[in-house]
């Protein structure tokens, strides 16, 4: 893979919105091979799961069994291509946003779900999984990926950090700071923003007046590529030669996703008050999972029964999420004090003491 | 034993856990061949090449951000912020982050940062290279702050800052940077935790740490002079605090001060001041007093002596401790 790859501005796409694919001599898409079916049969059935468990959750907040939750319905085709362009060891730093992509690199969606169940900020082991904890303050995430990826330079290890923002993180300090470290420290990120219009409700155009979010690149020296974020074969291709190109040169690529966040933010958001509903219908005809199985039908690569295969087993995944996040062990209080540092000091023992004083008395007046 | 600056002590501390362990890396702004403003860092690059000590561009909140990633990835950063108003740009990253990945990761992610700060006023400093920020660090529960008054504690602080698993927030006295002293770096490094007795006195307990520490020796050698015997503790560790050792050297006198540059207005001073009250109401003469900076932003340089807690402050404070009542 060369060092000098080159920036993209103008859109890359495979497969057109109605399913069809995109003439291959077309520019920018003619860099790009569309992915076998085989990969593109896989990506589609991660889709589908990822899909089924952003609605499993948004059901689960109304029922009052998670606090909250922030979906990527109708950005799945970024949240799988993003995980699955990784090759094993490689870091993932995803946001609040990202269940589906977490997901996808392996972790039990129970297990991720469990900071918004509200029983522990972050469940699963981010060292195991080399999957950074959710992060929610924007954009801070991506210079913690600059630093895993600089020390695995340092260290000699062949790793890539995929870097996963918003469209509106790209206006905090953090997200210049992490391009110009990683361009300067050659760093072996790929910074990936979803552009889906919104941050929560402030649109694109009060983040930036920058022709697009992946111009931002060019300033940073960072090679940057927009590719369409509802076109899965588009962002396994884009992602993959991204991630080779970080491994191979040691340099960071910027990679933005066009696409759209046709929910609300999160369930607590009304987005009536912001945009229409005639915008985001302009978006409904363009969704991922949609559009990669009229390709792949079409192809005959996907058939009913592998659809039936699929579909059950989304089901089932929603329902051990059910129960998972209904069920469980309550939360032990005594974690309050636990790991605030890794040896606890004799004011939080004190303080712990106190607690489990009241717990007793609790107990005992009930 | 060796006659060193505390810059000396703690670039000896910096190259000591360099040499033992290739994990430890430095970095910051000007750090690199300069050998940072204060020539804290000196010889480093030039002893342990680019890739152990280097300069980043000018973004704090970047610098500690690519820190907590290294440390994710199995390093041993120590970052320096260049002064301490300039660390302000870093503090989501130390709130948010680095003070908070051990808790809310269970313990799995551990981030053993040193976050050098050098802070505090006495050198004629102009805007923005006086603060004394430390109530902010130690008000965020998983930082351990630590501050030494001595060269020899510049030294043993630091190994054992870089050595142990969590984060950091290492304040530097920046008044006393050039002062000689004599320093045994193979001493036991003190443990982080421990305050120490640095006089002892009978009349009275005098409280400080980082930059009033000196000045609190200077002014219990005054009143020896004057007829009164006064002890000096040096907290060393704000996180965690030593309640044990403070609240002993108070019961042993039962009169207290409290000594810190830092504006006295929910500050350290105060939550020591609190501390003691609490643990050691019955042996107390009269209430804990404190001796702080005014609440005002750092001055300019011409007035910087009248902010400063200064001996005759001190002494005077002392004097209105209930003498006659008792
Ligand atoms: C530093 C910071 N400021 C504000 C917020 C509150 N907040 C949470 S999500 C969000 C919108 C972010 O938009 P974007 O980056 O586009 O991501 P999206 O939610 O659309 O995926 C805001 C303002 C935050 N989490 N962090
Ligand atoms: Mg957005």
């Amino acid at each position: 893979m060369s060092s000098s790859l080159e920036s993209v501005l103008d859109t890359v796409r495979l497969i057109d919105p109605d399913g069809s694919p995109v003439p291959p001599d077309r520019y920018p898409s003619d860099r790009y091979a569309i992915p076998a079916d085989a990969d593109l049969v896989a990506r589609y059935r991660s889709m589908v799961l990822g899909r089924r468990i952003n609605d499993q959750a948004s059901a689960l907040t109304r029922q009052g069994r998670l606090a909250v939750y922030p979906s990527s319905h109708g950005q799945e085709a970024c949240q799988v291509a993003a995980a699955a362009a990784l090759r094993p060891g490689d870091w993932l730093f995803p946001t609040y946003r990202d269940t589906v992509a977490v997901m996808e690199r392996g972790v039990d969606p129970v297990e991720i779900l469990t900071w918004l169940k509200g029983d522990r900020h972050c469940a699963y082991d981010p060292l195991e999984h080399h999957v950074a904890p959710q992060t929610t303050p924007l954009a801070t995430q991506l210079l913690h990926a600059v630093g895993v990826a600089h020390a695995g330079r340092l260290q000699g290890q062949d790793v890539v950090a995929m870097a996963l923002c918003g469209d509106g993180a790209t206006s905090e300090g953090d997200f210049h700071e992490a391009l110009n470290f990683a361009a300067v420290f050659r760093a072996p990120v790929v910074f990936l923003v979803q552009n889906n219009k919104y941050a929560i409700s402030v649109p694109l155009s009060r983040q930036t007046a920058a022709p697009s979010l992946a111009h931002k690149g060019v300033g940073y020296g960072v090679p940057a590529v927009l590719v369409d974020g509802n076109d899965v074969a588009a962002l396994d291709a884009v992602l993959r030669e991204a991630v080779a190109h970080a491994a191979a040169g040691g340099r960071p690529v910027l990679v933005e996703a066009d696409t759209y966040r046709v929910q609300a933010h999160t369930n607590a958001d009304d987005p009536t008050r912001y945009r229409t509903e005639a915008e985001v219908e302009e978006w409904r005809p363009r969704d991922p999972i949609a559009r990669l199985r009229t390709y792949l039908r079409a192809r005959g690569a996907l058939d009913d029964a592998q659809e039936a295969t699929i579909t059950a087993e989304a089901e089932a995944l929603a329902a051990t999420v059910r129960d998972g996040v209904s069920h469980g062990p309550a939360p032990d209080p005594d974690d309050l004090f636990e790991h605030v540092f890794s040896a606890m000091t004799p004011q939080l023992r004190a303080q712990r003491d106190l607690l489990r004083e009241e717990l007793v008395a609790e107990g005992a007046d009930r | 034993m060796t006659k060193m600056t505390m810059v000396g002590a703690l670039n000896a501390a910096l190259r000591d856990a360099m040499v033992e362990d290739p994990r430890v890396v430095v970095f910051g702004e000007d750090v690199g061949p300069l050998g940072g403003v204060f020539r804290v860092t000196d010889g480093l690059t030039a002893e342990f090449g680019e890739d152990r000590c280097f300069d980043t561009p000018l973004a704090e909140s970047g610098i500690v951000g690519m820190a907590i990633g290294m440390a994710m990835n199995g390093m041993r950063p120590v970052v320096e912020m260049q002064f301490d108003a300039f660390a302000y740009p870093a503090f989501e990253q130390v709130a948010s982050h680095l003070a908070k990945i051990g808790n809310r990761t269970h313990g799995k992610v551990r981030l053993p940062v040193v976050v050098r700060i050098p802070y505090g006023g006495g050198i004629g400093g102009v805007e923005h290279h006086c603060d004394s920020s430390e109530a902010y660090y130690a008000h965020t529960p998983g930082l351990t702050v630590v501050t030494p008054a001595t060269n020899e504690d510049a030294y043993g602080l630091l190994r054992a800052a870089i050595a142990g698993s969590d984060p950091v927030i290492f304040f530097e006295p920046k008044k006393q940077y050039f002062t000689k002293e004599e320093v045994d770096v193979t001493a036991d490094v003190p443990p982080i935790g421990r305050a120490v007795v640095r006089r002892e006195g009978t009349d009275a307990t005098l409280i400080a740490y980082g930059p009033a520490v000196p000045v609190a020796l200077a002014a219990a050698e005054q009143a020896q002079r004057e007829g009164r015997s006064l002890a000096v503790v040096d907290v060393r560790s704000i996180v965690p605090f030593d309640d044990a050792t403070v609240t002993a050297a108070v019961r042993a006198t039962g009169r207290a001060v409290v000594v810190a540059e830092a504006q006295g207005f929910a500050s350290v001073a105060s939550e020591i001041v609190a501390r003691v009250t609490e643990q050691c109401f019955h042996h107390l003469a009269a209430p804990v007093r404190r001796v702080t900076g005014f609440d005002i932003p750092f001055p300019p340089p011409k007035l910087e002596r009248h902010h400063l807690p200064s001996v005759n402050r001190i002494l005077d404070t002392v004097d209105e401790l209930q003498w006659d009542e008792s």
